[in-house]
């Protein structure tokens, strides 16, 4: 029986050919979007986890509080002690501080008068001291457009744009106004001796990169820092054991009063992406449940107009006594073995897109330029397990689900009846 | 006397709804057939006589009384048994041979035993039995496009004669054939019904068929107008 369906199949195009085509569409394009969302989201985290957040980030709780606003005045305090602390209790993690501030970049002229100047978003890192693990973690080095890294404190790189803007050239002085952490102002001195560019936009429209050192100098945060950043082993982000790590430390602060007392979160707490990854997680549901919706209905009149020029095979073998549910039965064989066909065309065609996302990446630059989420410009998709088979949940459900519902017609009718239509 | 009965009916009635009433296809039929008959139920268009095969094949029930074939109550049948009777004991012809277009001519004889538990041996066995029957050994590998009409219906009869039914019901057997492949056809059933005992009922009014059967049961208005036995020639 099982040879006669699949010759059946194989000879009559029109049983085949269409659902099939319907299926590995269908397919390929959920396999596709899984490993385009996957992707994306993926560099969203890791980018995120790079350059803002780390994958677990400790903070005073009053900074914590008002985050947004970079509030140095409430920096966290006894910073050393702290990454001491938590080097040797967990010391397969990488643990760094960085201060982030904002200030007036202003470039003199060879007579100490303002030649150009513009806001500037700071980042302070580890920039100076040998293996520091900072420049491998933001791609430092290799982001450098002109000029070479800071090899000495007071040396900064600026973004390539903010640059341009300024037409600050290598070798120039560049004085940095801000306020310090006790809120009086301040001025430092430094030379600019590479321009940076990260490809993110939120970055590499006004950043300077600077030594943390220098910036706790000038700013006069002493043994302060904006916060400190863990790094899970390998750099992957683990929800699960942030949130342990998370705990455990947080447990020790637990009763006291201060507002400058540690507090520590996780990555997707402390970014937007906690809602992203939730609402991919879902998306990803709800674009398979709506293939299986879609392609349900077209193979479900497909499978009515096929069953209309089938009715002389349904008549003859319901004459020669195959029960009714039989013949159901063998319906549904076929089309399982059109999902499958469907499923692996269409998988194929998908991770075929997805490999060529994951390689080539897409441009989209365009579209950030006044974003402030840390997101890289150029999309790629990854293929994870997942991906090899998400596309067979919608291809074999909607070819089972259109064929029973087209197929029940056979089912409800009276033999007598069915065989009345057929006649003619 | 029921010994060689195959088929009795008694007050069979049969009535389809039609608007608010009813319509009464076929009107108290008593009727029994034996073994080895080659008969036929003659009557013009609409007198009952598809009904009446339908339902003695069991792809239909009565309205009132019954029908038993092979022993078995029509009416009491569930849909599985009677697909069962059909399946071990019936074969069936129609005037539109109804063979499926994607399988060849071996394919298409073969599918009845699909059902039944047989080894692909003994499969073969009885579609090429069947077919030299028919005389179309040489068109095994054809698909029923490729073939003429004559040669459809005759495929059609090897397709119902190849599990060895005891009856075979032809409903307009010939309507689509001209004659000399109707004559072609009825020879070849006259033969396996001398030489298997095979019980052939048809559904007709074609004077070619009629002139071969041998009692010739005439309907008209659902209701048997006469029933003559001839002898065979
Ligand atoms: N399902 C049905 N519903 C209503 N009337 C029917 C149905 N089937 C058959 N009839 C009627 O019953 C009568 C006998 O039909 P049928 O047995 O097909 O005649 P025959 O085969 O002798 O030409 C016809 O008048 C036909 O219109
Ligand atoms: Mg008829």
């Amino acid at each position: 029986m099982i040879r006669f369906i699949i010759n059946g199949l194989l000879r009559d195009h029109h049983r085949s050919l269409f659902p099939i085509i319907i299926v590995s569409i269908g397919v390929w394009i959920t396999v596709f979007m899984q490993a385009y969302l996957t992707g994306v989201l993926g560099d969203m985290v890791d980018t995120t986890a790079r350059f803002s957040t780390g994958h677990v980030k400790i903070m005073s709780r009053a900074f914590a509080e008002n985050k947004d606003q970079i509030p140095n005045d409430l920096a966290l305090m006894g910073v050393e002690q702290i990454m001491a602390d938590m080097q040797s209790e967990y010391p397969e993690m990488t643990w760094v501080k960085r201060i982030s501030f904002g200030g007036l970049l202003d470039i003199p002229n060879s007579e100490g008068e303002t030649r150009s100047q513009a806001p500037v978003m700071g980042l302070g890192i580890d920039l100076l001291s040998p293996g520091s693990t900072e420049i491998h973690t933001m791609n430092v080095a290799k982001s450098v457009v002109r000029g070479r890294m800071p090899e000495k404190p007071g040396e900064i790189l600026i973004s390539d744009l903010l640059a341009e803007k300024l037409d600050v050239n290598l070798g120039d002085a560049a004085t940095l106004l801000s306020s310090t952490m006790y809120g009086s102002m301040t001025m430092h001195n430094f030379t600019v001796v590479g321009t940076i560019k990260f490809g993110i936009m939120a970055m590499d429209r006004g950043a300077i990169i600077v030594d943390v050192n220098d910036v706790q100098l000038a700013l006069n945060m002493e043994d302060a820092a904006g916060g400190i950043l863990g790094y899970l082993p390998n750099r992957i982000y683990d929800d699960n054991t942030a949130k342990e790590i998370v705990e455990r430390f947080n447990l020790q602060y637990d009763d006291v009063d201060d507002e400058f007392a540690p507090v520590m979160g996780k990555l997707v707490e402390l970014s937007s992406l906690g809602d992203y990854l939730n609402y991919a997680g879902s998306v990803t549901g709800i674009m398979v449940l709506i293939f299986v919706v879609i392609m349900s209905i077209v193979l479900w009149n497909a499978g009515l107009l096929g069953g209309l020029r089938r009715y002389g095979e349904v008549g003859i073998r319901l004459a020669i006594g195959e029960p009714k549910g039989h013949i159901y039965r063998s319906l549904i064989y076929e089309s399982v073995f059109i999902g499958l066909v469907g499923s692996v065309i269409g998988t194929g065609l998908g991770l075929g897109c997805a490999y060529w996302l994951q390689v080539k990446g897409l441009d989209i630059s365009a579209f950030m330029k006044s974003s402030n989420m840390m997101m890289p410009n150029i999309f790629r998709a990854a293929i994870t397990e997942e991906t090899y088979y998400i596309g067979f949940y919608p291809g074999l459900f909607s070819t089972v689900l259109g064929t029973m519902l087209s197929g029940v017609g056979i089912y409800k009718r009276q033999t007598a009846q069915l065989f009345k239509e057929l006649e003619v | 006397m029921n010994n060689h009965a195959l088929i009795t009916t008694d007050n069979l009635i049969k009535k389809f709804p039609v608007g608010k009433g009813w319509f009464t296809a076929l009107n108290k039929i008593n009727l029994t057939i034996n073994e080895g008959e080659f008969c036929g139920l003659v009557g013009p268009s609409g007198s009952g006589k598809t009904t009446l095969l339908n339902i003695i094949g069991s792809l239909d029930i009565p309205t009132e009384g019954d029908a038993h074939v092979l022993g078995q109550s029509i009416s009491g049948l569930t849909i599985k048994k009677a697909a069962a009777l059909r399946n071990h004991h019936l074969g069936f012809i129609f005037q539109t041979y109804n063979l499926l277009p994607v399988y060849t001519v071996y394919e298409n004889v073969e599918l009845p035993l699909l059902l039944l538990k047989m080894s692909a041996n003994e499969r073969k066995k009885a579609v090429l039995q069947s077919l030299e029957w028919v005389g179309l050994l040489d068109k095994i590998k054809s698909r029923p496009a490729q073939l003429s009409g004559g040669e459809c219906q005759r495929v059609s009869i090897a397709r119902a004669m190849v599990k060895q039914p005891k009856l075979v019901l032809a409903d307009e057997p010939t309507a689509n054939l001209d004659a000399k492949n109707s004559h072609n056809i009825l020879k070849t059933m006259e033969k396996l019904n001398s030489e298997l005992k095979t019980t052939f009922l048809f559904a007709t009014h074609d004077e070619k068929v009629i002139q071969y059967l041998q009692r010739k049961i005439s309907l008209d208005d659902g209701r048997v107008v006469s029933d003559e036995s001839t002898s065979s020639h």
